[in-house]
């Protein structure tokens, strides 16, 4: 085909387009539901949600987890988009971290040393590494999904932070169930299930995000 | 903003946008020698040979029209189209090497020598063409390597303009996903 006939072909087809961040908002909102009502079908909050949103240490899991879900958001639209800077989420991205590191600090200050190790085991470590994934999947789809109208130039990238913001929005409703709730238990067992969650969403990206 | 190419491109596209489809066929008519040399540019690099330039032109052309929506009126859109193009040029690479048992290339030489070929010609998009089923496949071959028109295609396959461009439409959407399908 030369080239001129294909640019004929394609001006003939010039339908109006779906701008990407209509689809992505979407999505978005269709996975979040899908992940709230499996939350609230399979687990559901904890009897003591009452007393426990007095607690800090409480209020603290939901905050990274939405750090998470906004920060792996707003970065997967930019990398959704050729060539739009990707900097300026990237670093949101890291308030997350950067958040839960602060209240683990605040953790190892206010407990005596000998009680660090229990409070970071818990007692639903194992609960916590199952939920969080299989709360994020519904998420993870609807994302993955959504971004098929994208164009990421790294698409293993891009499902790895699709990945990320589905296991935060999983992480802040997992939060609500889970009894655990000092930062050294959420720092451990959130952030590896966040990350089993990232490796699935780049194996998803390089599978079904190439264009 | 200022780049006098950055204004004239975004405005293309902008009305484009809004339906001009002669603001749309001169934009990619601008755009195709853009590409080329960016493209040709980073070929050597590559190990690609002038037809894969072309190959990867035509690719990148087809995805900057299937995914235009991934371009927001308020952004620049020269590393729009130089992002695409970059992931494209990748692409190529790969399918070349992929597909590298035999190259022609290698053969020139002793082959028989045949009418110069027109450099603008990609033979790769000619093959995935030929994999398109259906209506739409037909339609593509029509327009796309026999030249018709919209209206001509209407009354070729008794269909209406409407039902053309529809057809049409899926036909390169396909086009695209098979693409896309034959590097993964």
């Amino acid at each position: 085909m030369r080239t001129d006939d294909l640019i004929d072909t394609l001006a003939a087809d010039l339908a109006p387009r779906r701008p990407l961040s209509a689809a992505l908002a979407v999505a978005c909102a269709a996975g979040i539901a899908a992940t709230l009502a499996l939350f609230l079908a399979g687990w559901g909050p904890r009897a003591d949600l009452a007393a426990a949103t007095e607690s800090l240490r409480f209020l603290a899991k939901p905050l990274v987890g939405m750090l998470l879900a906004i920060g792996a958001l707003g970065l997967a639209v930019r990398l959704a988009h050729p060539g739009a800077p990707a900097r300026g989420w990237a670093m949101a991205l890291a308030a997350a971290p950067l958040a839960a590191a602060a209240f683990v600090a605040l953790e190892l200050a206010a407990l005596p040393a000998r009680a660090w190790a229990p409070a970071l085991l818990g007692e639903n470590a194992l609960v916590c590494l199952v939920s969080i994934p299989a709360l994020a999947l519904p998420m993870l789809v609807a994302l993955v999904y959504g971004l098929k109208g994208g164009a990421p130039v790294r698409p293993g990238l891009a499902g790895a932070v699709v990945g990320l913001a589905a296991a935060g929005v999983a992480a802040a409703l997992y939060a609500v169930f889970c009894t655990d709730d000092s930062p050294l238990f959420v720092a451990t067992w959130y952030t590896l299930a966040a990350g089993i969650v990232a490796a699935a969403g780049a194996i998803a990206g390089r599978r079904w995000l190439r264009w | 903003m200022s780049n006098p190419v950055e204004t004239h491109w975004s405005s293309l596209m902008r009305a484009a946008n809004g339906g001009d489809e002669g603001a749309y066929r001169r934009l990619l008519s601008e755009l195709a020698p853009a590409i080329r040399a960016k493209i040709r540019a980073k070929a050597a690099r590559y190990g690609l040979s002038g037809a894969d330039v072309e190959d990867a032109v035509q690719e990148t052309l087809l995805a900057i029209h299937v995914k235009r929506g991934t371009w927001r009126e308020d952004e620049p859109i020269r590393p729009w189209v130089f992002a695409i193009a970059g992931y494209k040029i990748v692409d190529q690479m790969r399918r070349r090497y992929r597909h590298a048992e035999v190259d022609i290339a290698d053969f020139t030489e002793i082959l028989p020598a045949q009418a110069e070929p027109d450099p603008t010609t990609s033979t790769d998009m000619d093959r995935v063409v030929a994999r398109l089923t259906g209506r739409a496949g037909e339609i593509v071959r029509a327009i796309g390597m026999e030249g018709a028109s919209v209206g001509e295609a209407s009354q070729r396959f008794g269909m209406s303009e409407g039902a053309v461009r529809v057809a049409l439409h899926r036909g390169l959407r396909k086009l695209a996903d098979l693409r896309a399908s034959m590097v993964a």
